[in-house]
């Protein structure tokens, strides 16, 4: 194991993004954005490697320049390098539309034996561009993986599928995305939060634009981008609901049993 | 990679991407081609399943029965056990040879390796986890919808200038196509070229899962609990209320992510989407991939110590109680009630 590359990307926590009521408006106030946490699960298994054989860890995510915390945050648990890759040109990019710009990345660092990703973003939750960046760098694939084994220049996988898992052999270079069971992936260290945000961290952070990586920026962003939106609403819905009002468990219960009886739903 | 201007009135009819699951046609399959039959009524075309596998042509071609205009069958002997370059490869010239103006996918684990891929390669828009598909009968584009932002967006997406237009939608939003017995499509065997017989990742065993299934999606009755429960045995209280009602166990992202219950049980638009008569929230606030995920339930009860939890406002019958005292008067009420009825049998 030479290289791991781990793709990140930063996301708004959608948890916390509520609906005001009475508008249908996003809540937007106090949202942080955050490493998408699927993303997590990538990196600890990078670094899950790097620690037994040594390899080098570089994160790499595509996004404004506030986007360099979550590289930041992944050096200080352990990753070695950060990759920010940022234009102008690429605001608006679809999935197909990051996953060039992401792969063309990727075919710039080179010299890699596993590229990882989650298994999906909490913002857009596609779960494309892993298998994308794989096609565009004709390289295969394994994902939803949820255990790895490295036997010499063999890796044995564990794929998760809704009926059942597989069992699989496969060799370097690879494109991998993790499930969440895989690991735990740990916290910063000290030495950690040392090396990416004390005096040289900054030195441990690259950045990338359209024209380092030859893109040509009509293949990318807005104008790029074979998907568009048509339209978007707030999800609502308008239901009565029935309060079932009593003055101890025992009495709201009975009323409820009997209303469902009579509904024939028991 | 970037084709030149694609010119879109060369491609016409609608795909499905069927599915065989150990040589049984999936349900999703069925589901799709029910949409794919009301996309194609509506442009006027042909609806074509695809199936890719080897020596299953009798099973393949029982989905003629589901009134499709034709079956492509993919058959190689490499292909038999799914492996996602080959796949991939095969379904990726037929479709530059045939020229599909939709093709759809169920998000199966199948569909999520293949499809991106497929995208990637052919250079055009996939829309992933759809909930609705629909034609824009102005101009006959395919309108993809589904959930952003942890479902409280809804968000609809067209693919205006690459073709084909490609989606997967989520399983279990539609009805499976009806059984016909009268057929009158047919089915074509391709016999694909295989330039690469080594796909570098290698099959070697399928590692079934360790007890049955927790078959959620056609659950009739459904009691599920949340962060609510405060400890990981408030499922043994969840499962006594789920016995005594014939139903089965679900629980939130929250309770699966504290790690009380496994990830098979839960509910909701990162679970499974849950469509059973009766369904029962215990201590579960209701994030909006919860309620998306329960949302064509035909009756919602909620089950709350907090009175504002947003599920009290999607519920039919809410609860506001201590879950912990609400569950066994319910449990004692519905043995009572079944008492009653067995006292009454001559």
């Amino acid at each position: 194991m030479r290289r791991i590359i781990v793709c990140i990307k930063q996301v708004p926590e959608t948890d916390k993004i509520g609906i005001k009521q009475e508008k249908g408006t996003l809540i937007r106030e106090n949202i942080e954005n955050i490493m998408n946490p699927y993303d997590k699960n990538a990196l600890e298994e990078a670094l899950i490697i790097k620690d037994k054989f040594d390899a080098e860890v570089i994160v790499i995510t595509m996004g404004p320049p506030q986007a360099v915390d979550v590289l930041k945050e992944a050096i200080s648990m352990g990753a070695d390098e950060g990759v920010l890759i940022n234009d102008e040109a690429f605001s608006g990019s679809d999935t197909l539309a990051t996953s060039k710009v992401l792969a063309a990345a990727i075919n710039k660092i080179a010299d890699y034996s596993i590229i990882f990703c989650g298994q999906k973003a909490i913002d857009g939750g596609t779960a494309q561009v892993g298998p994308q960046i794989a096609e565009l760098l004709n390289l295969p694939q394994v994902t939803n993986v949820k255990d790895i084994k490295i036997k010499g220049n063999k890796l044995e996988i564990v794929k998760a599928t809704e009926d059942g898992a597989y069992l699989l052999e496969t060799e370097t270079p690879i494109l991998l995305t993790t499930t969440t069971e895989i690991n735990n992936p740990r916290s910063p260290t000290m030495m950690g939060i040392n090396k990416a945000y004390g005096e040289n961290g900054n030195k441990r952070i690259s950045i990338l634009s359209g024209k380092d990586l030859n893109i040509n920026p009509k293949e990318v962003g807005l104008e790029g981008s074979p998907t568009n939106i048509y339209d978007f609403c707030m999800s609502k819905k308008s239901k009565t609901s029935e309060m079932i009002e009593g003055n101890k468990a025992k009495e709201k219960a009975s009323i409820l049993i009997n209303k469902l009886s009579e509904l024939n739903y028991i | 990679m970037k084709k030149s201007k694609v010119d879109i009135k060369e491609y016409s009819d609608v795909w499905v991407i069927g599915e065989l699951i150990d040589g049984n046609i999936s349900p999703v399959t069925l589901q799709l081609i029910n949409v794919g039959k009301k996309l194609a009524n509506k442009l006027n075309k042909n609806t074509i399943v695809v199936i890719v596998g080897y020596g299953e042509k009798d099973r393949v071609t029982k989905l003629l029965n589901y009134g499709v205009d034709k079956v492509l069958y993919i058959e190689h002997k490499i292909l038999r056990n799914f492996n996602v370059m080959g796949y991939t490869e095969a379904i990726y010239k037929l479709i530059e040879e045939r020229k599909p103006e939709i093709v759809l996918f169920g998000a199966t684990s199948m569909a999520r390796d293949i499809a991106p891929r497929l995208a990637a390669k052919l250079d055009t828009g996939l829309t992933s986890d759809c909930i609705k598909l629909d034609i824009d009968e102005r101009d006959g584009k395919l309108l993809r919808t589904k959930q952003g932002l942890g479902g409280n967006l809804i968000t609809t997406t067209i693919c205006p200038r690459n073709r084909p237009q490609m989606s997967t939608l989520i399983p279990n939003i539609y009805r499976p196509a009806n059984y016909n017995e009268k057929i009158f499509g047919q089915v074509e065997i391709i016999n694909p070229e295989i330039l690469c017989e080594d796909y570098k990742v290698k099959f070697i065993k399928k590692i079934p899962l360790e007890d049955k299934k927790v078959n959620l999606a056609d659950a009739k009755i459904i009691v599920s609990g949340g962060r609510g429960l405060g400890e990981p045995s408030g499922f043994k209280l969840i499962r006594q209320l789920a016995d005594t009602l014939g139903g089965i166990v679900g629980a939130s992202r929250a309770a699966v992510e504290a790690g009380w219950i496994d990830s098979r049980h839960q509910v909701g638009k990162t679970g499974t989407i849950v469509r059973p008569d009766l369904y029962i929230a215990c201590g579960i606030s209701g994030a909006f991939q919860h309620q998306s995920g329960i949302y064509d339930s035909k009756c919602i009860i909620a089950i709350n110590k907090d009175p504002y939890a947003p599920i009290f406002k999607i519920c039919d019958f809410g609860i506001v109680g201590d879950l912990y005292e609400v569950i066994p008067a319910l449990i004692e009420e519905i043995n009572k009630k079944q008492q009653r009825y067995f006292d009454n049998f001559p």
